[in-house]
């Protein structure tokens, strides 16, 4: 058993099947919650605790796949590029909301996490939970935060996101297709972004630009309030 | 052949980003240097649309896949949080729920102010 268990391509093999049954999941059920990420990594888990794989072993192997995540993040670039484009006339109301939402949930992460006592490390894992996961991972770790619960937290908060959006706006009164984008990229990345596709196209657009803005002003940001954990 | 060359000019970037997080002595991803570099090269006429067009579609569709490997490594932390789950979730719930108002409140206020334009 340990023998095949150490087949080096086992655990990409593995990470890609549990990814894919988590995707036909969600294509069967319409819902959030089968989020293909997150089914993906409970299934994998799952299979670590029941096969007794090494993990020393899965993230050696997975890191033949990992390396892609640079060039795949810089890749987001490009439908930035496309949106700023389409974007132009309301690109102002887009910036500075994005600003007040991202300077919003970092402050009260912050305060939230001090009156709770959490440990340091617990604090800065969560502080980039509302960014896409590309550039919240890199930065937690940066800062000496555990990278997978930033990845859990970012995943929850996406879901959070994509399944309340339509009741925050009720709730917020937000009727506005740009005001709606905003919203859902900036607080909830890609995950909030899928919804905000379904709501229109517009609104998704918008929702792209605004996780990207949202990534790069936390990763700006960041250095000011992990001085402060 | 035009993927090939437009992954490569991907690699690129990846590589500029990389030399530049080593280099500068901030805590800013390698990623973050790639973006913005990316994004004013394409402002500016320096790199084409068409140019990295396509592999980069691959590329940003394969991210969700990336990140299944590093929430496995909850696992690794498990210890840390266990005792903390619920107060983290509420926290992490709240947030959400203020960042989603205050971003939306904000854009709407500033568009209904300057006229509202959409195009």
């Amino acid at each position: 058993m340990t023998e095949f268990l150490r087949i080096s391509i086992l655990p990409i093999a593995l990470t890609l099947a549990a990814f894919r049954i988590g995707q036909l999941l969600q294509n069967k059920w319409k819902t959030p919650l089968f989020n293909p990420t997150l089914i993906g990594t409970v299934l994998m888990i799952a299979f670590l605790l029941v096969t007794g794989m090494d993990m020393a072993d899965y993230t050696v192997g997975t890191a033949k796949l990992s390396w892609l995540m640079t060039p795949a993040t810089i890749s987001l670039a490009i439908p930035m590029y496309e949106q700023f484009q389409m974007l132009r006339k309301n690109l102002k109301a887009i910036v500075i909301g994005v600003v007040s939402g991202a300077v919003t949930c970092l402050v009260f992460l912050l305060l939230g996490c001090l009156l709770l006592r959490f440990d340091p490390a617990l604090t800065v894992s969560l502080l980039p939970k509302s960014v896409t996961t590309a550039i919240g991972v890199p930065l937690s770790e940066l800062y000496g935060g555990m990278g997978g619960v930033t990845t859990a937290a970012i995943i929850v908060t996406g879901i959070f996101a994509n399944m309340m959006g339509p009741t925050l706006c009720k709730l917020f009164h937000i009727t506005d297709p740009v005001a709606q984008g905003v919203a859902f990229g900036t607080a909830g990345h890609v995950i909030g972004t899928a919804k905000a596709n379904e709501v229109s196209p517009l609104t998704g657009a918008v929702s792209s630009l605004s996780l990207v803005v949202a990534g790069l002003l936390t990763a700006i940001l960041f250095p000011l309030l992990a001085g402060a954990v | 052949m035009k993927y090939l060359s437009q992954f490569l000019m991907i690699l690129g970037f990846s590589l500029v980003g990389e030399a530049l997080q080593r280099l500068v002595p901030l805590p800013i991803p390698a990623s973050v240097y790639g973006i913005v570099l990316l994004f004013a090269a394409l402002c500016v006429g320096l790199v084409k649309l068409e140019q990295v067009k396509e592999a980069g579609g691959f590329l940003t569709s394969i991210l969700p896949i990336l990140f299944v490997s590093p929430a496995v490594g909850i696992l690794e932390n498990w210890a840390l949080i266990r005792g903390a789950v619920l107060p983290i979730f509420l926290l992490v719930a709240a947030s959400t729920a203020l960042t989603f108002g205050i971003s939306g409140r904000a854009v709407q206020w500033l568009l209904k102010k300057g006229g509202g334009k959409h195009d």
